[in-house]
């Protein structure tokens, strides 16, 4: 199982409904499915993650979340995730908003941009990180929005969105504690559990 | 003749019959005494009966769904593409169960049956039947057959206006309901054509009021065209394009005639059939009027007009889902101009505001509304992952 996957599931309550918006070949839900027997609904748009959503028994809409969510009603799910999906979006903030609005609680996780790779990357080369972690040139990125750990903090402090746990991991996705100590600089993957204040 | 029955239909198939002798009180506030339901089942109901499936037909269907009336039936079922071993509805895993419903030409008792009340037959007097009304046949054939609750209700257009019924009427009888291609409801548009079909029916002079067959005669005209125009409304622009432009591509390698290949090769400059498209539409209309009754056909167009399952819960169709646990699967063609996406979306929208499981898929197709007929990748590929899911759900074995 991903390391990452075994921090967000600690976060969902038993027969719980949760939303999962990006979902991808429906894993995530799948395990939390599995293990906590939640109520799942995945919004994906990839074809072939759509079929493997249902190879994998998770409910899946096929949705483009740039385009809202307005058809789903507030306070209808306990938790919304957004795993790994945010900074692929047109309009982060204002998904994150609607996962608000529609979730009691939110999770987002990100790629941190701050991380040092990226920092030594681009202060070295010049150029824009590619990783195998961030494998994609600048122009055929779907990933439009990145950000670092301090960005989406100061998104928080702005929207007054009540952070319960930022867990920020590297590469092993294992959170150390000199990762704890310095997490825009050394975490690589960032794993939020947000609410409304 | 078909030679060979391919190894992936259910092959032979025999219709059977069934006596109700029960009233059945219709929407309309009509009771109908009897009738004779003609059904055909496909693959073998397991011994805890779970794994039933209904497949629910369209304007134009019938009970033949699967396989061959005989070896020298040129043409299967109609959703041979669909049912079969191994294919979406898979026959080695479900028992298939699809009727000919009330008021249809394909034994069920319809306006072409003999009325036993006056001898003569019913014509113009069978009164309009409703898909509220098929549910209740369809869960009375259900219980004469000793099924408690079907793994799947299925689906497409009219069919999957059904099963929306089903989830709606019978909610705890159900486990998955499978709707493709439909809508919450006819549009204007879709009415306005459904008036056309029905004013070209009614005043052919072969019609006699709906007593055509007492004169030994139908209104062939007048159903040849109704069936031109709803012919129409099945395929896209697209698809018509495609179909029709295939002689030029072939001689010229010029596929920019927009569909309009030529019958003959040139203008007749007479109001005759110039163009492929025209020839194929009569060729349609004519078939179809040789082999379908026409008060069916003004019924069946009127159940399509009826159908709103929200009159019931002050115009909010959300709450016509409350009740029940079955999950739902929606599934939609990108080029549907007669129920297109948008459509599916409502429902989709629909039951998520209920709180209900869904699956939703927009297909991208160029077929038009009959796409939810033709063997589209994309759309078997998913038809057959989510039954293989519900197979798996229902009779806990890891298919």
């Amino acid at each position: 199982m991903r390391p990452d996957l075994d921090i967000i599931q600690q976060w969902i309550e038993p027969n719980s409904r949760v939303l999962d918006l990006g979902c991808g070949d429906g894993d995530l839900l799948h395990y939390l499915k599995t293990t906590k027997q939640v109520k799942e609904i995945g919004l994906e748009i990839d074809e072939q993650n759509i079929q493997r959503c249902i190879e994998n028994g998770v409910n899946v809409i096929e949705q483009n979340l740039d385009k809202g969510l307005s058809n789903f009603q507030s306070n209808s799910f306990e938790t919304v995730l957004l795993a790994q999906t945010l900074q692929a979006l047109s309009n982060p903030d204002k998904l994150i908003d609607e996962m608000l609005r529609i979730g009691k609680k939110g999770i987002v996780t990100f790629p941190n941009f701050g991380n040092w790779k990226s920092r030594l990357y681009l202060a070295t080369k010049g150029r824009m990180p590619v990783s195998k972690f961030m494998p994609h040139q600048w122009y055929d990125t779907p990933n439009i929005h990145f950000c670092t750990v301090k960005d989406f903090d100061a998104l928080c402090s702005n929207k007054g969105i009540k952070v319960l746990t930022r867990t920020v991991v590297d590469s092993q996705h294992q959170g150390s504690w000199a990762v704890k100590s310095w997490p825009n600089f050394l975490g690589e993957i960032a794993i939020y559990h947000i609410t409304r204040d | 003749m078909t030679d060979v029955i391919p190894e992936d239909s259910v092959g032979i198939v025999e219709p059977q019959q069934l006596h109700i002798d029960e009233p059945l009180t219709l929407r309309s506030g009509k009771v109908l005494p009897a009738c004779d339901i003609v059904y055909e089942t496909y693959g073998e109901l397991n011994s805890e009966k779970s794994n039933a499936i209904l497949v629910c037909h369209a304007l134009s269907g019938d009970h033949h769904a699967a396989g061959y009336h005989a070896s020298e039936e040129m043409k299967p079922g109609w959703w041979e593409t669909c049912i079969g071993p191994g294919k979406a509805i898979d026959t080695n895993l479900f028992y298939v169960v699809s009727m000919n419903n009330l008021g249809g030409c394909g034994g069920t008792t319809g306006p072409a049956s003999i009325n036993p009340e006056t001898g003569k037959y019913w014509g113009p007097d069978f009164p309009v039947v409703t898909v509220r009304d098929w549910v209740k046949s369809q869960a009375m054939l259900m219980d004469r057959l000793g099924i408690q609750k079907w793994a799947a209700v299925v689906g497409g257009s009219l069919g999957g206006m059904q099963v929306l019924r089903w989830a709606i009427s019978y909610p705890e009888r159900l486990d998955h309901a499978i709707c493709i291609a439909a809508a919450p409801k006819l549009s204007a548009q879709n009415i306005a054509f459904n008036e056309v079909a029905r004013q070209s029916i009614t005043t052919d002079p072969n019609f006699h009021d709906g007593h055509y067959l007492e004169n030994n005669t139908y209104p062939k005209q007048g159903l040849t065209l109704a069936r031109m125009v709803g012919h129409i409304t099945y395929l896209s622009d697209s698809a018509m394009r495609a179909k029709f432009g295939k002689t030029v591509a072939d001689f010229e390698s010029d596929e920019t005639n927009f569909g309009r290949d030529l019958r003959t090769g040139k203008l007749s400059f007479g109001f005759n059939v110039d163009f492929q498209v025209e020839s194929y539409l009569h060729y349609q209309g004519e078939r179809f009027s040789a082999n379908f009754d026409a008060n069916t056909y003004l019924l069946m167009t009127k159940a399509l007009d009826y159908f709103d399952p929200s009159v019931d819960y002050e115009g909010d169709l959300s709450k016509a889902f409350t009740n029940g646990t079955c999950k739902f699967m929606l599934v939609s063609f990108s080029t549907d101009w007669r129920f297109p996406p948008e459509r599916s979306r409502e429902l989709v929208n629909d039951l998520l505001k209920a709180g209900r499981e869904v699956t939703y898929l927009e297909v991208e197709a160029d077929q038009g509304h009959d796409a939810f007929l033709l063997p589209i990748p994309r759309y078997i590929n998913a038809f057959k992952a989510y039954l293989a899911q519900v197979h798996h759900e229902v009779c806990g074995d890891a298919s």
